[in-house]
């Protein structure tokens, strides 16, 4: 029973990355109708804005220590950080240790400003184009982005701790009046939440927002929409900034849950495809539903007595999972009619 | 079925006359006079380092480079000439391999054996490789051994742990320098033992690929020998990026020390999972939770950063070793690059040299004199101690370092410490060792 | 000629002379020389551009002719590969009876997972069919089923390779490397050295493509068959053509065998080529690797795949090669400073930056040549020859085709 109840917890939380990814995605994709291979690319940038945040933040002064040697036999190089040198070691050091939090800040314009670029210099001269020849350059720019990134930072993950105050795990075992422990991580309960958190902002600020309105105003109709004087190219312009954004700060606040490295992208990018897809294309409520029911069947096929039963069944239960669905369900769980079925 | 082979091998023949040497198996661009493939003709040898250079593994197969670049310099007598002043063997003169100045081609293996295999043929076929050295993964290891032992080269095998790539897919051209999950688990276990103690419950996670499960089996045995119980070991896919799922039962099985039989991205995301959940501040059975990874590399413990601290692990080599030749390498290795070497690179660099050295006493390049001359190779001075190259399946018995992650790193490659070094004797198994059996050496292929 | 038009015969012969001449085409510069390497004609990359060639021939005859985007097409190229070191294993070293399982396997699954995925359409197919092939993947790398029956069917991420303790039942003492039927050897070479040059003629390269040829041929006669024009109707409007009665299922779903069929074959020719056999050439990387050959050489055209094909697996193969020192030997003739400066420049392209080249090249193509190479190399020719420039060939034919598939 708590092995149950654990592995849902832990779904909970491996869904609302995987929604989060897909609500990016499914923004693009569902709605613009753009094949966007560079979605993932743009989750690993986001990683990398946490990684680049606390590499700005810990930029030191060195001093050599004669008393001290390095491998070599040479003088020890000693750092400070300069915050810590601005605002005191205390204070210093409490920054560097919130620099994920802080990435936040940085990820969001940096994000939306990529976004932005990318659809006005690159996605725009595409949305006529066939779905073939989108791929084809998103791919290229997939790769490119994540090769800048290597040139940079190099192959090896980089650590990107969450602050120590979210150290440890919380037991939900004596909320729930159990005996055994049910021990869950401070920081993916805080990804669950920051998660819940945007999703909920990107559905109001399509819903009850008269730029939302006229975006999915829009997406059913960009024809009549824009003749009615509106200038839907523009909107759709900043809807890709806002997905590149929510696919942003998935990434950053995914940073200290496994250390970033640049290939983190392409490990994600098939699994938030077919979570879009099982969603149904087109529709927001169905990624967000596919991601978390993706997430807790994932974590579920991971039981061990289920392992027992059906061994490696945790490998492809995703794959399972989608092929029944689509095959039960024409397009997906809440897909809408017309859109990429050609 | 006589009627067949009679026709078959008639067949061969026509087809030899007929083709006109089309048929004649010569194979690749062999020196028909010389015997061998690729013998060298000019007065230069290439030697082919087929290393990762894109993929997760990047960053080691980057390193393997620098320390095989480094071993042709020295080979050529540029540079400080390393561990060839330390090496007990004084074939090497430093004025290249019998004579003729190294150069070297580089491949990608991205990891994957396909790719590997392709590369290393490219290096065969276009470049005329006499031997091929690097690597970073067992499944690459194997496939790219069995090439060359088609191809008629040598091969020289980088990091590979699996007990396999000396057991069960064991060539005669193949050599390995690195140590094994065998000798990890015969090394780890007794300092298991004094740290935690003898009455232990092990839960393991391992990749679910041959090198995660020979592993497994190598630890699990060892550790049982000492007193420990194996609770449990549940099988991960190696596409997995986060292990939370199978995390989260550990604390409620009853076991007290978590195993994780990863290696590489996999490692990396499951100790820093581990951690998260807090098992090293559990107490469970009375005792303090303990995390162990068997295979560490420099490169693992950098991208998990403060996670490694306290958990115990076994290496091939490390820079911090004291003896002569360890300090000369990392000096030479340090003053070109500016870091220290990893293990991966060390063992590409001794592998160089230990080639060249092999061609130099065997006074040709021909890949059944240099298997000769490796098999049964005593040697010392390159970092592990008195090491021999066993004559029955071509691997390396030396030492091996247990570390642990170290508590106040005071700079960023300072983050493992030397917790034991292993002797030689302890790790040693007979060739016929049950997990390592099923395989043949065969006979060693020059080629052509 | 062969029941084919004068401009696909043309095209064919084309393809024939710079398959029989490619050891020649491929090693244009001098051995030894800095340019050498960009030399392409050694034996193994040969046999790789006329394979991954094939694959990418076959995935066209679904994708091209019927629009149907399968995003898990490697599956079918890991069963050959399969199928052909089981041969190896059961029987002997000869390629031919592992070719024909690899063909007839791979057909039956084609069958079965075409009858399931084509009950979609677009991205919903696209994603099925990707399931498909992940779960093959997953079940090959960790051998699934082999652990389940307490064998060996994958031999997992190692891959599948012949031991000296399998049965091979019809094995001579001669045989330890794949030839064909006793006559020859896949790796006998015959190198050619003429002055500065050489050039290699290898066995295994030539059976390839010929087989390519052969191939090729068949995939003319399917695009001009009636068949053919039925499956560019499904593409066009599958709508229209199911309110005329017709059932267009049965159509595409032999297009999804044969074109899985020829993605088996590629699969055994690579194993008839170098005996193993492992489940990385089932994951989505490679599935997407031949969308990206298609797309880049031009989807729907005849001759496209065939050079996208030999794009990527050019980029791959050469110039992930090019390390520090070979740029220094390039740029020797330059002052230090200057040669210090292009190393620098060009650093980051080449040797493990191989993907970034081909990232930026797949983007420069697709933004200025939306037809594919196959546009591209059009564009050049409508220079040298502006009289023909209305006429119909082949490629435009295949470039009008596309354009209306936006939506």
């Amino acid at each position: 029973m708590d092995a149950i109840l654990l592995q849902i917890l832990n779904g909970l939380d491996k869904g609302s990355a995987y929604a989060l990814i897909a609500l990016g995605l499914t923004l693009i994709f569902g709605t613009l109708g753009v094949v966007n291979f560079a979605h993932g690319a743009l989750f690993m940038l986001g990683a990398f804005c946490a990684v680049t945040v606390q590499k700005l933040l810990s930029l030191s002064t060195i001093t050599l220590d004669e008393t001290q040697k390095d491998f070599l036999g040479r003088p020890l190089e000693i750092k400070t950080p300069y915050v810590e040198s601005w605002f005191g070691p205390e204070t210093g050091s409490l920054i560097i240790d919130w620099s994920v939090p802080l990435a936040i800040l940085f990820a969001i314009p940096v994000m939306l400003f990529i976004g932005y670029v990318m659809e006005r210099g690159l996605i725009k001269h595409f949305y006529k184009r066939p779905h073939a020849d989108q791929i084809l350059v998103t791919f290229g720019l997939a790769i490119v982005l994540q090769e800048i990134i290597k040139y940079f930072y190099g192959a090896n993950p980089i650590p990107t701790p969450a602050p120590s105050a979210f150290v440890g795990s919380f037991d939900f075992a004596p909320l729930l009046g159990l005996d055994t422990s049910l021990a869950y991580p401070y920081w993916r309960l805080v990804y669950f939440g920051f998660s819940t958190l945007i999703i909920g902002a990107v559905f109001a600020f399509l819903q009850f927002t008269t730029f939302g309105m006229v975006v999915r105003a829009g997406m059913a109709d960009r024809e009549t929409v824009g003749l009615l004087g509106i200038d839907i190219d523009k909107r759709f312009s900043i809807m890709f900034g806002i997905a590149a954004a929510v696919a942003g700060l998935a990434g950053v606040m995914y940073a200290p849950i496994n250390s970033p490295n640049y290939h983190m992208g392409m490990d994600f990018l098939v699994l938030s495809f077919v979570v879009v897809v099982v969603g149904g294309m087109g529709s927001l409520p169905g990624a967000v539903l596919a991601g978390f029911m993706l997430g807790i069947l994932e974590s579920l096929a991971s039981l061990n007595e289920v392992k027992a039963v059906l061994p490696g069944i945790d490998q492809i239960i995703i794959y399972v999972v989608a092929i029944v669905i689509l095959l039960t369900r024409p397009r997906g769980l809440m897909g809408r009619k017309g859109v990429m079925e050609e | 079925m006589s009627f067949l082979n009679l026709t078959r091998r008639g067949l061969i023949q026509t087809g030899a006359v007929a083709g006109a040497g089309l048929a004649l198996p010569t194979y690749l661009r062999a020196d028909a006079h010389a015997g061998y493939t690729n013998a060298p003709t000019g007065n230069t040898v290439t030697l082919g380092f087929n290393v990762p250079q894109t993929g997760p593994y990047a960053e080691e197969g980057l390193d393997e480079l620098r320390a095989q670049e480094l071993a042709v310099q020295h080979l050529n007598g540029e540079g400080d000439g390393g561990m060839m002043n330390t090496f007990s063997s004084k074939a090497l003169k430093g004025n290249g391999i019998l004579g003729k100045k190294v150069t070297f081609v580089t491949g990608d293996t991205q990891t994957k054996s396909d790719a590997a295999r392709a590369a290393a043929k490219s290096m065969i076929e276009k470049d005329g490789a006499i031997m091929i050295n690097g690597g970073s993964s067992s499944g690459v290891a194997v496939a790219v051994q069995g090439l060359c032992q088609e191809a008629g080269v040598i091969f020289m095998a980088g990091l590979t742990h699996s007990n396999d790539t000396t057991g069960k897919d064991k060539k005669a051209n193949g050599f390995r320098h690195f140590f094994n999950a065998y000798m990890s688990a015969a090394a780890l276990a007794p300092v298991l033992k004094s740290a935690y103690g003898a009455d232990r419950r092990a839960y393991h996670l391992t990749a679910d690929y041959t090198w995660g499960w020979t592993q497994q089996e190598s630890i699990a045995a060892a550790t049982e020998a000492v007193g420990w119980e194996t609770v449990n070991n549940v099988l991960t896919p190696l596409a997995s990026t986060d292990f939370s799922s199978y995390i989260a039962p550990v604390l409620n099985s009853g076991a007290d020390v978590l195993v994780l039989n990863h290696y590489g991205g996999n490692m990396v995301n499951s100790l820093t999972n581990a951690v998260q959940f807090g098992l090293l501040d559990k107490e469970v059975n009375g005792k303090k939770f303990e995390i162990v990874v068997p295979l560490y590399s420099e490169l693992m413990a950098a991208g998990a950063g403060a996670n490694v601290q306290g958990v115990i692990g076994s290496m091939n080599w490390n820079w911090q070793l004291q003896d002569e030749g360890s300090k000369a390498f990392t000096k030479s290795f340090g003053e070109k690059y500016g870091r220290p070497p990893s293990n991966s690179a060390h063992t590409c660099y001794v592998q160089t040299l230990l080639y060249a050295d092999a061609v130099e006493r065997a006074g040709t390049f021909n890949p059944c004199g240099v298997g000769e001359a490796l098999e049964g190779f005593e040697f010392d001075g390159m970092g592990n101690g008195p090491t021999l190259y066993r004559a029955e399946d071509h691997q390396c018995f030396k030492d091996v370092l247990v570390m642990k992650g170290k508590e106040n790193p005071t700079n960023e490659y300072d983050t493992l410490e030397i917790v034991e070094q292993t002797p030689r004797a302890q790790v040693e198994y007979a060739p016929d060792h049950p997990m390592f059996a099923g395989g043949e050496l065969g006979q060693c292929n020059p080629g052509a | 000629m062969f029941g084919i038009g004068k401009r696909d015969s043309t095209l064919l012969i084309i393809v024939a002379i710079m398959a029989l001449f490619a050891p020649f085409i491929l090693n244009p510069f001098p051995t030894g020389s800095a340019m050498a390497q960009f030399n392409a004609g050694y034996p193994d990359l040969m046999q790789r551009f006329v394979i991954f060639g094939i694959f990418a021939i076959g995935f066209n005859l679904l994708f091209g002719l019927t629009g149907y985007l399968s995003f898990g097409h490697a599956a079918f190229l890991g069963i050959g590969s399969y199928a052909v070191v089981w041969m190896y294993k059961l029987l002997d070293y000869n390629v031919i009876p592992g070719l024909f399982l690899a063909v007839i396997v791979s057909a039956i699954f084609a069958l079965a997972i075409g009858f399931i995925s084509l009950r979609r359409s677009g991205i919903y197919f696209s994603i099925l069919t990707l399931a498909f092939a992940q779960m093959m993947f997953a079940i090959s790398y960790s051998d699934l089923i082999g652990r389940f029956l307490g064998t060996t069917i994958t031999n997992g991420e190692t891959g599948l390779q012949v031991y000296t303790s399998d049965p091979q039942i019809l094995i001579d003492d001669w045989e330890s490397v794949p030839h064909l039927l006793g006559i020859v050897e896949m790796r006998s070479t015959y190198t050619l050295d003429a002055g500065a040059w050489s050039f290699d003629f290898n066995a295994g390269y030539y059976f390839c493509a010929v087989i390519l040829l052969i191939m090729f041929y068949l995939a003319i006669r399917i695009f001009r068959s009636p068949f053919g024009m039925m499956l560019r109707a499904v593409k066009s409007n599958q709508q229209r053509m199911n309110y005329t009665g017709l059932n267009t299922r049965p159509y595409t779903l032999a297009a999804f065998v044969i074109s899985g069929m020829y993605a088996g074959l590629a699969g055994g020719l690579l194993a008839s080529m170098d005996p193993l056999a492992g489940a990385e050439r089932m994951q989505w990387t490679a599935s997407g690797e031949v969308v990206l050959m298609t797309i880049l050489g031009g989807a729907g055209t005849l001759i496209g795949p065939v050079l996208g094909a030999g794009f990527i697996k050019y980029f791959e193969n050469i110039f992930a090669k090019i390390n520090d020192n070979v740029l220094h030997s390039w740029f020797a003739i330059l002052p230090d400073g200057m040669e210090d400066f292009m190393v620098t420049i060009v650093h980051p392209f080449v040797g493990k930056g191989w993907n970034l080249t081909l990232g930026l090249l797949f983007m420069l193509v697709v933004i200025f040549l939306p037809g594919g190479l196959v546009e591209g190399g059009q564009r050049i020719g409508r220079v040298f020859r502006r009289r023909d420039r209305n006429a119909g060939s082949v490629e435009a034919d295949a470039a009008k085709q596309r354009n209306p598939a936006a939506e």
